[in-house]
């Protein structure tokens, strides 16, 4: 064999035996979406519409069996009050499981502060729950695969294949995800995926008097959702991310993280 | 090649079928990367119906009126129409089976939950008629002076 035969054959079979079979089987955007073309769970949020009842949390921890007394919750509704000077005061006692009923806002380990109503220049309630990401971080992380992400882009967990390593609750920005009592594994808002799947409404959103929550499918320009989404001024929950959240609200400030 | 080489060799060749056979029995037939691929979609495909498949509590209005259809013709014209009837009387479960009776959750704490008074600016709570919990009829149920289907004072 000539020495340029040999760099040559080997040169291919280097290139060919580096192409792993995983790498082979390329799934590109259009064949995603022509896959499941009619079905992409997304969820619209009004602040405008909240008064911080917290009855959605309450169904939530009901329809979801997280324990009522423990300091988790799927959901939660959190209070901003901005101050004339800038100041941004915010609450959510236990993630508002009893609504709001006082002026007082619970500052943890500093107490309760009081913002007297002539300082408050804005104040308003602005409900919470997991984004159902688009590229979802803590599905990324997760080693094991058992977080995961449907074809209808719903993020779950799978009880009995994670091992609560706690990776994807470090990863998730926005801190919807926790650690269940009661089943030792990671936990977060499923969208309510057997209710939604069966064709009916998330328990919170059910809940709600006010029609401050709504699910819908994005990819219907019929649904109400996805005509708010795309004819409203609508804001995702830390856009920087670059997670593409499926959590959709309507009048987001700046201040809310 | 000598025996000091292929023993080791044996031994590590042994570990690695050892390893393929266990994941063989061990890793279900339906885990993989399916539609997302394996960035986002490296699960258990049955999980998916697992979670479909888990049991409903809250059952919603149109349940409730199978056979209290009654109670929510009165309501629909009165002041709490907006809210749903679980949210008050709790989850039907299955209903009247189980439990046979649901209990009402007639406490104080339940309305405050819209009707202590909290001025907000831009927030849809200055609409809702509200009381300081700690002066109005302390101590007392609201549910003794305002019917809760309809809690106008007027109207009664």
């Amino acid at each position: 064999m000539k020495r340029r035969d040999f760099l040559k054959n080997t040169a291919v079979f280097v290139a060919g035996a580096s192409v792993s079979v995983s790498a082979l089987d390329f799934i590109t955007p259009k064949e995603l979406f022509a896959a499941n073309p009619q079905l992409k769970w997304g969820f619209l949020v009004d602040t405008h519409k909240c008064v911080g009842c917290g009855f959605c949390v309450k169904a939530c921890k009901t329809e979801n069996d997280i324990p009522f007394e423990a300091n988790v919750t799927r959901t939660w509704v959190e209070r901003y009050v901005i101050k004339k000077d800038g100041d941004v005061v915010m609450d959510s006692p236990k993630g508002a499981r009893d609504g709001f009923t006082t002026k007082l806002l619970d500052q943890n380990h500093s107490g309760m502060t009081l913002v007297p109503e002539n300082e408050i220049a804005q104040a308003f309630f602005v409900p919470k729950l997991c984004n159902h990401c688009t590229t979802p971080a803590c599905v990324q992380v997760c080693p094991v695969g058992a977080t995961y992400q449907t074809a209808d882009g719903v993020v779950l967990v799978d009880r009995s294949w994670c091992i609560g390593c706690g990776y994807c609750i470090m990863g998730c920005p926005y801190g919807v995800r926790f650690f269940h009592p009661v089943e030792h594994v990671a936990d977060k808002c499923t969208f309510c995926y057997h209710r939604i799947s069966k064709g009916g409404d998330t328990a919170c959103a059910q809940a709600c008097p006010f029609d401050a929550r709504q699910i819908g499918n994005l990819k219907d320009p019929n649904d109400p959702v996805a005509q708010a989404v795309l004819n409203q001024r609508v804001g995702v929950l830390r856009d920087e991310y670059g997670t593409k959240p499926n959590v959709y609200y309507i009048g987001l400030n700046k201040e809310v993280r | 090649m000598k025996n000091h080489v292929w023993r080791p060799l044996f031994v590590v060749i042994a570990i690695v079928i050892g390893i393929l056979l266990f994941r063989a029995f061990y890793v279900p037939a339906d885990f993989g990367s399916h539609d997302q691929g394996y960035t986002f979609g490296y699960h258990r495909l049955g999980n998916e119906q697992e979670w479909k498949d888990y049991p409903e509590k809250y059952k919603g209005n149109d349940y409730c009126n199978e056979c209290h259809d009654d109670m929510i013709e009165e309501l629909e014209s009165a002041g709490h129409s907006t809210i749903p009837c679980e949210n008050c009387h709790g989850a039907a479960f299955d209903h009247p089976d189980d439990p046979e009776k649901l209990s009402i959750d007639r406490s104080r704490e339940l309305c405050i939950r819209c009707h202590a008074k909290l001025t907000m600016p831009s927030s849809g709570r200055n609409d809702i008629p509200g009381i300081d919990p700690a002066q109005h009829n302390k101590g007392e149920e609201c549910s003794e002076c305002h019917n809760p289907h309809n809690p106008s004072l007027e109207d009664m």
